[in-house]
């Protein structure tokens, strides 16, 4: 408890190195937002001077600083210029669509890249062996906005067996009661079947698209780590002593070779919410990558350094739960 | 003056090859890929900016083997003559960041001290960034051109450079050679360039060999968005970006030929990245 606590306390001065990072970053960004925004040819200097005094961008950079570091204390993100609405609310209606999306991506590239790693390692330089090297490496080189075309191609336009790849469901379906936001999770509590089946469809395009390019580091760590347990003296140990060949396996090679998996799980899954801004595209999903993407295309500061938050504080909650796990899974981490 | 070790090394490397076939793939494709860039516009049957209105939207045949685009471009010309530019970004990206983030990183690994603390911290700042989305801003901070391209791939990977050097130094810095060093009376400069850089320069290279394949898909990852290049300019991900649109209604050539020759390019990269790795750090053979 201790530790996790620590944890979280080191973590601080990360986070307040990316709040000032993502602050300059987006203060030299090119433009006068107020100028940007006044693009209605009837507004005149002064008024252009009043929107940058609204917008506080006629204070010094320090002051400016110090002015959104309140109000992020306040949970107050800002406002977005261009929809007007504030980016705290715009976020918490945008995560769970790119959430949802890739944690069923992650699910899918676990359930297959665990297995492959396994059976590679099992049986080192066999057929399987190089299938999973040559899978694993022809997946983290397809661009993944090429593996969605494709995808599309085939799947939709081909054997028509997809819904259109726009969106999270169909605009003729209503969407369910919101609860979690999550659309599958709360059509399942509205006891919508139909709904929920439509939302899971809408999602397997895109979240195949990610699991693609997430499989190679996860099967090659699989592989990587499986061997190097198989070859360690207690899994000869155990074999001398007649242990099956199941309980070798799983009880004490795979249980031993997890720790750098859980590891590799954790730098994926934050990678892969980071990188699904082309995704998001590819499939017109809005998600938090497609805000992140409109705020840099509209000058429009404020969502973009809500996301980054976002980004970089998930990217620590991730490195926690990925320290907590293994000290369950391996006690002797712990100390 | 000849080096004695020479042919044997070659004959280690050649058996190292052959010992994999996918090393010998990998490494067939890098040259066919190099020598496209190489002699791309030479190779193109076409003009690659050329349009033709009598022409648009064909699917491939024996005129326009990967067919033509909505302005009746020839695709082949196109992705042929876009190989320089993809790769001319990356590699220029990669060999950046990889000799700056090297020299930081060895550097700050051989003094320790407050500059180690500082820069470790702006290492982690950067790290917790979603990279992809941070290289997107920078280029839209810095100008929409190709060499911002450039540096803002090369910044992104910084972090993991600095990261490697640094730890490679730390390992090093007593080991015999060094204190060998020290007592012939070299100086810090004299040690750390002379006798470290060389001796981490084999983890550093598979990194970067591993790093390219990456720099090519960031690159066009920012193309495909409409940031860097700029059209008409032949460019990999601008022409998947263009094909995009008529994916849904069946063209797919469009699309799917550049989006080939990058999947090819990375692929083979990532190839020789291996292939690399299992000539150059025998640790790491499985």
């Amino acid at each position: 408890m201790m530790r996790i606590l620590l944890r979280l306390l080191s973590a601080i001065p990360t986070l307040f190195g990316v709040v000032l990072v993502t602050f300059l970053l987006t203060r030299v960004l090119p433009g006068d937002p107020a100028v940007f925004f006044a693009a209605n040819p009837s507004m005149g200097a002064d008024e252009i001077a009043a929107l940058r005094e609204a917008l506080g961008f006629d204070k010094s950079l320090p002051e400016q600083f110090g002015i959104y570091l309140i109000d992020l204390a306040h949970g107050d993100l800002g406002r977005s210029v261009t929809t007007g609405l504030p980016v705290a609310e715009e976020i918490v209606r945008r995560l769970p669509a790119s959430v949802e999306l890739s944690v069923l991506a992650f699910v899918l590239a676990i359930g297959i890249a665990i297995p492959l790693g396994l059976a590679a390692a099992l049986r080192p330089g066999s057929l399987i062996d190089h299938t999973a090297r040559l899978i694993s490496t022809l997946g983290v080189s397809v661009p993944t906005f090429v593996t969605g075309l494709l995808l599309i191609y085939v799947f939709y336009f081909r054997l028509g067996v997809s819904p259109e790849p726009i969106g999270r469901l169909d605009p003729f379906l209503f969407e369910p009661d919101r609860v979690t936001g999550l659309l599958t999770v709360d059509a399942l509590l509205a006891g919508d079947f139909e709904i929920f089946r439509a939302a899971l469809a809408q999602m397997l395009l895109p979240a195949t698209t990610m699991a693609i390019f997430a499989l190679a580091p996860l099967t090659r760590m699989t592989r990587a780590s499986m061997l190097g347990a198989m070859g360690s003296e207690f899994i000869r140990t155990a074999r001398a002593s007649g242990l099956g060949r199941g309980k070798i396996i799983f009880t004490y090679a795979f249980r031993n070779a997890l720790l750098p998996i859980i590891t590799t799980m954790g730098m994926t899954f934050s990678y892969m919410l980071g990188a699904n801004v082309l995704v998001e595209r590819v499939f017109s999903w809005p998600g938090i990558g497609a805000m992140a993407m409109d705020s840099i295309m509209n000058l429009d500061y404020a969502p973009l350094q809500g996301f980054m938050l976002v980004m970089a504080g998930i990217f620590i909650l991730v490195n926690l739960a990925t320290d907590v796990a293994i000290t369950l899974v391996d006690p002797r981490a712990a100390k | 003056m000849t080096n004695p070790h020479k042919p044997g090394h070659l004959a280690q490397i050649s058996q190292l090859i052959l010992a994999n076939p996918m090393n010998l793939i990998g490494l067939i494709l890098f040259g066919f890929i190099l020598m496209i860039a190489v002699l791309g516009s030479a190779l193109a049957p076409y003009d690659p900016l050329t349009t033709d209105s009598a022409a648009i939207l064909q699917s491939p045949s024996a005129a326009h083997w990967f067919g033509t685009d909505q302005l009746g471009r020839d695709i082949l010309s196109r992705t042929l003559v876009a190989a320089r530019l993809d790769l001319m970004i990356a590699i220029s990206a990669v060999g950046l960041s990889s000799v700056v983030g090297s020299v930081i990183g060895a550097v700050i690994g051989f003094k320790g001290g407050f500059w180690d603390g500082f820069t470790s911290r702006i290492v982690d700042v950067l790290m917790a960034f979603p990279l992809f989305v941070l290289a997107l801003a920078m280029v839209a901070a810095l100008g929409n051109t190709v060499i911002n391209v450039v540096y803002a791939t090369a910044i992104i990977n910084l972090p993991f450079y600095i990261r490697l050097a640094r730890s490679e130094v730390m390992v090093r810095r007593n080991i015999g050679y060094v204190e060998a060093a020290r007592v012939g009376g070299s100086g810090d400069a004299r040690v750390l360039f002379r006798f470290l850089l060389p001796n981490i320069a084999s983890p550093i290279v598979i990194q970067a060999s591993v790093n390219l394949g990456w720099a090519v898909l960031n690159a066009a990852g920012l193309s495909f968005l409409g940031l860097g290049v700029r059209p008409p300019t032949p460019e990999w991900g601008i022409m998947v970006a263009e094909g995009a649109r008529f994916i849904a209604s069946g063209e797919w050539w469009v699309a799917a030929f550049p989006g080939f020759a990058l999947m090819l390019t990375v692929f083979s990269f990532n190839m020789l990245g291996d292939s690399l790795r299992d000539m150059l750090d025998p640790r790491m053979r499985t």
